[in-house]
């Protein structure tokens, strides 16, 4: 473990240390951040209102909308010449949430990262390829900070240039891959058509940056012959960081000394019990530059506190389940991606790569999900062709309850991803 | 006695089937029998070709999905009812035919057809007993 005392504190202390910290966040709030003193007291808030953590209840939601409505800078709560680095969202709706850090903010960050590499098995001796973008997003100088603050040997790739990743993934001997499972997967598709995994020293993945499967995740681990691991973070809240496995890989373990975590009904705004599927919203605890309040993140999990076997005691997430932005609502029924994702990646004949297309006809909606036939053995008969279609489009009915159309395309023809994977054309 | 045949996954979209057709051009492939068979979303392209290993090495590099298998060729006299005396003689037998089809070219007074089976050696041999011709992959290069 990385902060092996911290990592492994009593729940009780936990909680003593998160309240001492949103109180100063609080404080800091009132003092340093106009814009969300401004969207506290209008929902009737004031400074003297909150007391205790428990207090966290009465207050309102922070969301992406705040980002929008205060872009590029009027959520900080510090001046700017203390800001060291700025991030961003990808921004595909609009301009990006910035994201803004202090040297205190840094330092803090350099540690979380380390605490998720380290619970991933992570050591100095290895050697890690950051193979996710190096640019706006948290991903790619997040991770590399964090590896070089541990000690270990950072192979600086960024994403793209496919055949040169795996060039110096077997010429350096890259021991752990940091990339976004998407790429992950195309990386190690790539990996298995050169049959090069067993020149590979690869025996880690940390992957981030978007949800994904654990179908998805058995894949990449087949392919490239590793364990993977998952890690989650939002620019919003700092970046990756926020939560990762550690070697049990039942749930993320969430870094509660800084955050502290809440899982929502998205449709009511009421807290829900531990272990009940929700949104998370998730308050920083230490930031400096950007604190924020009850942050809703969009994403779809649920919590325990059950002590976990690896000894940490922080609170485990789910893997998410999808963004609640990325649902989409096909005929009444809600669906999210990683749903279908978990039909097809386990089915033969198929490729692991998809594409979701939602279009109205008349009154009615419908999902079109298109995979790539790559097993040629199948083509002596329609009936075969027929089989496969038939099969996917009743597995993805007992579990949606809902009737897709699927359609075999050609390889190669569905897109791939560097980056985050966008599986879903809505024509709507 | 048997013929390959390649067999190509072509999607239902315009340009598609042309792609698989310049894939054939430029390797210089000459068909010797076409068939394509679609539903409407995908549609499956057999051919036979003089050298299927080739034809179907250019389709894997180009990440076409293709598969080989084995089919019977008959040589039949070109004229009305021979088409109906070969399979007449499969049905009798019991044996059920998954698709056939005819090559591009002819000899003399001869036509040639495909025939898909699940068993070729026990249809080849129904077919022989009843004097029909079977031809073989020599025959196919010469046509």
């Amino acid at each position: 473990m990385w902060q092996h005392d911290i990592e492994t504190m009593p729940r009780e202390r936990i909680r003593a240390l998160q309240e001492e910290r949103f109180l100063k966040t609080w404080n800091h709030i009132w003092d340093h951040a106009p814009a969300q003193r401004g969207i506290l007291r209008g929902a009737g808030i004031e400074r003297g209102d909150v007391t205790t953590l428990a207090d966290i209840s009465k207050l309102p939601f922070t969301d992406k909308k705040a980002f929008t409505d205060n872009y590029p800078f009027g959520l900080f709560a510090v001046p700017k010449e203390e800001i060291v680095r700025l991030h961003g969202t990808s921004g595909t709706t609009g301009k990006p949430a910035m994201g803004a850090y202090t040297a205190g903010d840094m330092a803090v960050w350099k540690d979380l990262i380390a605490r998720v590499c380290a619970a991933a098995g992570v050591t100095k001796s290895d050697l890690a390829q950051v193979s996710f973008g190096y640019g706006l997003f948290t991903g790619g100088f997040g991770l590399h900070q964090g590896l070089e603050h541990m000690g270990v040997c950072v192979l600086p790739m960024s994403s793209g240039q496919t055949e040169k990743q795996l060039m110096m993934m077997r010429d350096m001997g890259a021991t752990v891959l940091i990339s976004t499972p998407s790429y992950a997967l195309y990386l190690s598709e790539a990996v298995r058509e050169h049959g090069i995994k067993d020149r590979l020293k690869l025996r880690v993945g940390l992957f981030g940056g978007e949800g994904h499967t654990p179908e998805m995740a058995a894949q990449i681990e087949e392919n490239l012959g590793i364990t993977a691991t998952s890690n989650y973070g939002l620019c919003e809240l700092t970046g990756p960081g926020v939560s990762g496995d550690c070697l049990i890989r039942e749930g993320m373990h969430i870094a509660e000394d800084h955050f502290y975590a809440e899982v929502i009904d998205p449709d009511t705004g009421a807290a829900l019990p531990e272990g009940e599927m929700g949104e998370l919203v998730v308050t920083p605890l230490s930031r400096e530059a950007l604190p924020l309040i009850r942050y809703r993140t969009k994403d779809i999990t649920r919590l325990t506190y059950e002590p976990c076997p690896c000894g940490r005691t922080h609170a485990r997430m789910a893997p998410t389940l999808g963004r609640s932005d990325d649902m989409l609502i096909i005929r009444g029924v809600n669906v999210f991606p990683s749903q279908i994702e978990s039909v097809l990646i386990r089915q033969e004949h198929i490729g692991p790569h998809y594409l979701l297309v939602v279009r109205r006809e008349g009154v009615m909606d419908t999902l079109e999900v298109q995979v790539e036939l790559i097993d040629g053995s199948v083509l002596e008969s329609y009936s075969m062709l027929e089989r496969i279609r038939n099969d996917i489009q009743s597995k993805i009915k007992d579990i949606l309850g809902l009737t897709v159309k699927v359609s075999l395309v050609a390889p190669q023809t569905i897109e791939r991803f560097m980056g985050k994977a966008r599986r879903v054309k809505d024509e709507r | 006695m048997v013929i390959e045949q390649i067999s190509v996954f072509v999607e239902n979209k315009q340009g598609a089937l042309s792609e698989i057709l310049a894939i054939l051009a430029e390797g210089q492939v000459d068909l010797r029998a076409i068939s394509i068979a679609d539903t409407s979303d995908f549609g499956i392209l057999r051919m036979i070709v003089p050298d299927s290993n080739n034809a179907l090495a250019l389709f894997k590099a180009k990440g076409v999905t293709a598969s080989k298998t084995e089919v019977t060729g008959c040589k039949l006299p070109d004229e009305p009812g021979a088409l109906y005396r070969v399979l007449k003689t499969l049905c009798d037998a019991g044996i059920s035919v998954e698709y056939i089809y005819a090559f591009i070219t002819r000899r003399d007074e001869d036509a040639y057809v495909i025939v898909r089976v699940e068993d070729n050696a026990k249809a080849q041999d129904v077919l022989r007993a009843a004097g029909h011709v079977i031809i073989g992959p020599e025959d196919v290069k010469s046509l």
